[in-house]
């Protein structure tokens, strides 16, 4: 897919890369604020990944081999921006240092694999995986799809440039004087090489490596998953198992909580009012106090205190439950329900926050 | 071929990239005269000359670049046979398969005529055909020729001449830097795998192989572009690239420039349409 010097018009070639140049920019900008300091060595270190990754030859279904472009595990990884960035730097470095593609086709050769590449393998990604969680099928089948359309629409936009030069420049004659053959030959001559194999090399390193870190480095997959924080490690690091295994747990001890009923007296120093003027308690907790003298009268700073606040199920007793038994269960499914709805809405209050400052 | 010789075949590709490479230094290095001038002239010249190549439009003129090019070519002390073998060949059959059924398809004065009468060859076709394998060749030629005489550091410090932003050149150097690393690790996968290979390995099982492969080099390059990022850090880095520019521009360079840019608009002249 890399054109050559010679094959479109410099017209052609202006318009793509002054279109390509758009792209870049906005790529750019969008990484710097993403990425900030860690942006060069991060881009770097991928673009020379996604160059190696071309020169793979990679056995394909049906006993062919094909090499694929790399842009589909880049979208996924990077992001859009970050992977216009690193596959137009594999590009150039193509074009540049080793005269693969040509010097005035690279910005549409950028464009074609970089920018229609990347856009198509990120929206068909997000799309097909949407909600799915991290270590879901179906973002190795997301991935797989998406790496097929994107190699087939960056070739069906390459074929459209190829196309549309005889249409546009040819001389007096009617000689075409760049690539030869109009849109009709053009696009089926470009699609049935990579519909069969291109798309298919693609598509299966895509899904290969999304599996792949689905097991090996699931964090990767969290940047562009479209899942909060939270949902994004969850699933990868907690596994499913624990999760039940809390839950059930919690469900136990709040089976158990009537226990309580069955321990007598008072915890020591959770004394209500009524509880320190009863004669019966007064004789009980000089026996747990050492022996200390209870005062003989209430203490005036507890008199005082004790009427600021009235708990709405005093003793775990809902008054509308005439069981003690049934109160208590009740009273820890409602305080575990309680702990449940503020931990969430704290969570969300900092989702949001962070999204916030997020650019 | 074998089914095992994916691996082979990926193994070529990858050394494949360190032997361009190691003949691009080899190159630079020799006295030659396009070495002589300054990058950003032979940039600018070499891209001025692939422009006149694309904006002529008559086969005549690039015929006559693609003869610069050759001279070019031997006053720099690129080995001929070499270019022969690796580009015009190369090009000569890649674009040969797509010009070629132009001949045939384009619409145009019939010149040979096949016995069906379905089929002919015409004019205009077969100047398409010419057309598009001259100038394919020729700018091939012109670019090889930047590529074999210009380090690629010389092209980077060029580039920042243009007012390209530091952030992108700094991202081409490290880039250059870590494909040969990346492709030495991928080499050295491969090399393992094949060494611990007896008889045929299944096709899918090779594409499992290949996969788990490019899995691991990903992990690795985060892991090495998080090092890059400290060991960046721990320098002082923080965001801002800064370079020292060390281009001077002689009277040689000047006059390289000037002829370049001569050539090219003479061409362009010459074969407007």
């Amino acid at each position: 897919m890399h054109i050559p010097d010679g094959y479109l018009s410099p017209s052609t070639c202006a318009a793509l890369y002054a279109s390509a140049g758009v792209g870049w920019y906005a790529a750019l900008r969008r990484v710097k604020c993403v990425f900030t300091t860690r942006l060069i060595p991060l881009i770097s270190v991928f673009a020379a990944f996604s160059f190696v990754l071309m020169m793979f030859n990679l056995p394909l279904p049906g006993g062919t081999t094909g090499h694929a472009i790399g842009v589909t595990i880049a979208s996924i990884i990077l992001g859009p921006s970050g992977a216009i960035l690193s596959i137009s730097i594999a590009v150039a470095i193509q074009a540049l240092f080793f005269g693969d593609g040509g010097i005035t086709t690279l910005g549409a050769n950028c464009f074609n694999m970089a920018i229609v590449g990347s856009l198509m393998a990120y929206v068909t990604y997000r799309l097909v995986a949407a909600g799915a969680a991290i270590s879901s099928r179906r973002r190795v089948v997301a991935a797989a799809i998406a790496g097929y359309l994107a190699a087939n629409t960056a070739a069906f936009v390459a074929a459209v440039e190829f196309g549309i030069q005889p249409l546009f420049f040819h001389n007096a004659r009617g000689v075409p004087l760049y690539a030869p053959y109009p849109l009709s030959v053009a696009i089926p001559a470009m699609m049935i090489g990579h519909l069969a194999v291109a798309g298919i090399a693609e598509a299966v390193i895509a899904a290969g490596l999304v599996a792949y870190l689905q097991v090996a480095d699931p964090l990767l997959l969290g940047n562009t998953s479209g899942l909060s924080d939270s949902a994004t490690s969850t699933p990868v690091f907690v596994p499913q198992k624990s999760l039940r295994k809390l839950w059930l747990t919690v469900a136990l001890l709040m089976l158990l909580t009537p226990l309580g009923i069955l321990a007598g007296g008072t915890a020591w120093g959770e004394w209500s009012m009524s509880q320190v003027s009863a004669a019966a308690d007064q004789k009980a907790i000089p026996t747990t106090s050492h022996d200390q003298a209870q005062p003989s009268s209430p203490p005036a700073g507890l008199q005082r205190l004790c009427s600021l606040w009235t708990a709405p199920i005093p003793n775990y007793a809902p008054e509308f439950v005439k069981s003690p038994r049934f109160g208590y269960l009740l009273s820890a499914m409602f305080g575990v329900g309680m702990l449940m709805a503020f931990s969430l809405v704290i969570q969300r209050i900092l989702q949001r926050r962070r999204t916030a400052g997020q650019p | 071929m074998r089914r095992h010789d994916t691996i082979a075949a990926t193994l070529l590709s990858l050394t494949h990239a360190f032997g361009t490479a190691l003949v691009s230094e080899q190159v630079a290095r020799r006295p030659g005269l396009l070495q002589a001038f300054d990058p950003r002239v032979r940039v600018i010249g070499l891209f001025a000359l692939v422009l006149a190549v694309i904006l002529s439009h008559r086969i005549s003129v690039i015929v006559a670049l693609f003869v610069v090019a050759v001279l070019l070519a031997v006053l720099s002390q690129v080995n001929l046979k070499s270019l022969a073998i690796r580009v015009w060949l190369m090009v000569l059959l890649f674009t040969s398969v797509i010009a070629l059924p132009s001949v045939f398809l384009t619409p145009g004065d019939p010149i040979v005529t096949f016995p069906a009468g379905a089929l002919h060859i015409t004019a205009q076709g077969v100047t398409t055909a010419v057309l598009l394998i001259t100038r394919v060749e020729t700018a091939v030629t012109l670019t090889t020729l930047l590529v074999l005489t210009t380090p690629w550091m010389q092209i980077l410090k060029a580039l920042r001449a243009f007012r390209i932003p530091q952030e992108v050149v700094m991202m081409l150097a490290m880039t250059h830097r870590y494909i040969f690393l990346l492709a030495e690790t991928a080499a050295q996968m491969f090399e393992s795998r094949q060494s611990r290979t007896v008889g045929v390995i299944a096709h899918s099982a090779a594409r499992h192989m290949t996969t788990r492969t490019g899995g691991v080099l990903l992990s690795k390059s985060v892991e090495l572009s998080n090092d890059v990022f400290l060991a960046m850090q721990s320098r002082g880095f923080r965001g801002d690239a800064k370079t020292l520019s060390e281009f001077r521009m002689r009277s040689l360079d000047y006059i390289g420039l000037l002829s370049f840019l001569l050539v090219g608009v003479v061409a362009v002249w010459v074969g407007r349409a």
